[in-house]
């Protein structure tokens, strides 16, 4: 059994990207949580934001570290996930579903991402 | 190039516990097991346990032990009675810190100092050197492991996990000899985490027996391993330096507001008095504080102090954060930094640049955290 949703897209920078009607839903991978820790604040663009494919579009930092978030594929900021702003924990509590950070409206395919199993195969290389 | 790091005799219990390993100062050490935030809390609430095995122990023994470590540390070693221990810090010549130690005295003549992994070998050189034709020497960190366990409900873990009588009789700042769980300790009640707490040291072969009877005496009580990631957390909120963040070549003791174990005015010189004395008499330019955050966002380590005018950009840069983190037992945001002497003072505003923006921070007094007893 997998532990990555099969239904979901990955990149190695740990985003997860899922096709969600007309939006791609973005946010970051249960391996990611775990090398961060609890979250305590998420910073997030503004609708409207154009972003290209890899760009850096906000922040995530937990108590220990700090690190900055990447767009798996190009798209304009539709909707963001205000409720992190005062509730960032739902990042931990659910990495893909109440945890998620942006949706973005005229995206990019996700083909060229990895599935769950390229995605588990990548972390197998990261581990020691 | 990669570096062998080394393991504590504890390190398979860690992963069994479901620590996960991080590379620190030259070990592999757990930087969490259940979470840092849980960890944090079973520490102020009940008990936490902590394998700090990479510090470093030095043993100090000879007629000439007292005066002989007198004159490389900034405590005064000749008003330290025996069986006590004090936090203070060796520094060379130029008064700025080599590390910062506990000195454990057992008798006039036998010393036991402990010092940060990070510095074993610069330390453990400087003392052997210094030491030389004087009094005998032993590096014994790779023979000692050390646990600490900490949190208001410690003195009833070691009581349950069956210490000796003296153990849980100990004084703050206080050490013995004793057993627990059959296991010989040198024990101490001294910690790192702002709360009361105990020291252990047994050899490494004891390690594991004396750490599995902990875990298991404190069950009852709430006890969780905690790992490093919650000992920075916690030593923070208590404002203890950490070295190579508050403290290190540098800087000296005076502006890291360690003037308190530096005693100017003992007797013997030491390494560094006479160019502290200097630095005292000319008044310092800079000060160590703790802050808020007031804005949004966190001020970690390296991010730059600014002036505080309201603009987005903030004004100039007037000094450094050397530690930040979400403060989990206040629930706000903290830090320590160095910033110019007239804006130390209480209330002062400051901005920390974060991610190129000025987020506002006030200096608030410290230690941020303090136990009630």
């Amino acid at each position: 059994m997998s532990k990555y949703p099969a239904d979901l897209k990955y990149t190695k920078d740990h985003e997860w990207a899922r096709q969600d009607g007309d939006l791609v839903r973005v946010g970051i991978t249960g391996y990611a949580i775990e090398q961060l820790g609890d979250v305590t604040l998420v910073d997030l663009p503004k609708v409207g934001a154009k972003l290209d494919a890899h760009a850096h579009f906000g922040d995530i930092e937990s108590v220990k570290t700090v690190s900055e978030l990447f767009a798996p594929v190009a798209g304009e900021v539709a909707e963001i996930n205000g409720k992190l702003e005062s509730s960032p924990e739902l990042v931990n509590e659910g990495p893909y579903d109440k945890g998620w950070m942006i949706a973005l409206k005229g995206a990019g395919s996700l083909d060229a991402l990895m599935d769950a199993a390229a995605y588990e195969a990548y972390l197998g290389t990261l581990d020691h | 190039m990669t570096e062998t790091l080394k393991r504590t005799p504890l390190y398979e219990e860690h992963k069994a516990l479901g620590g996960r390993i991080v590379p620190f100062a030259g070990w592999e050490m757990p930087v969490q097991y259940a979470g840092l935030l849980k960890e944090h809390q079973a520490v102020r609430t009940a008990a936490g346990l902590f394998d700090v095995s990479h510090m470093g122990e030095m043993i100090l023994e000879g007629p000439k032990a007292e005066e002989t470590i007198d004159a490389l540390v900034t405590a005064d070693l000749t008003k330290l009675p025996d069986g006590k221990a004090v936090y203070n810090v060796a520094c060379n010549e130029q008064g700025t810190i080599l590390d910062d130690l506990i000195v454990y005295r057992r008798a006039r003549d036998r010393f036991l100092i402990v010092m940060n992994a990070s510095n074993r070998d610069k330390i453990a050189a400087h003392f052997r050197k210094h030491c030389e034709g004087k009094i005998s020497f032993e590096d014994a960190s790779d023979r000692y492991s050390l646990i600490a366990i900490q949190g208001p409900k410690a003195v009833d873990v070691v009581r349950a996990a069956g210490a000796s009588e003296a153990i849980p009789a100990l004084a703050s700042f206080s050490l013995t000899d004793g057993t627990i769980a059959g296991v010989n300790v040198i024990a101490a009640r001294t910690g790192y985490t702002a709360e009361d707490g105990f020291e252990l040291f047994c050899t490494n072969d004891d390690a594991v027996k004396l750490w599995r009877a902990l875990i298991a005496a404190g069950k009852a009580f709430g006890l969780e391993p905690a790992g490093l990631g919650a000992r920075d957390t916690l030593r923070l909120e208590g404002r203890l330096s950490l070295y190579g963040n508050e403290i290190d070549e540098t800087t000296n003791p005076l502006e890291a507001g360690l003037g308190w174990v530096t005693k100017l005015d003992k007797p013997r010189d030491f390494l560094g008095k006479a160019a502290l004395q200097k630095i005292q008499a000319a008044g310092l330019t800079r000060k160590m504080v703790g802050f808020e955050m007031v804005g949004r966002g966190t001020g970690r380590h390296g991010y730059p102090i600014v002036e505080w005018d309201g603009s987005e950009a903030g004004g100039k840069t007037i000094g450094i954060v050397t530690s930040g983190s979400l403060a989990p037992t206040l629930d706000k945001n903290i830090g320590l930094g160095y910033v110019p002497t007239a804006l130390a003072a209480i209330g002062s505003k400051i901005g920390i640049q974060i991610r190129g923006k000025a987020i506002e921070a006030v200096v608030v007094k410290t230690p941020f955290y303090k136990r009630t007893k």
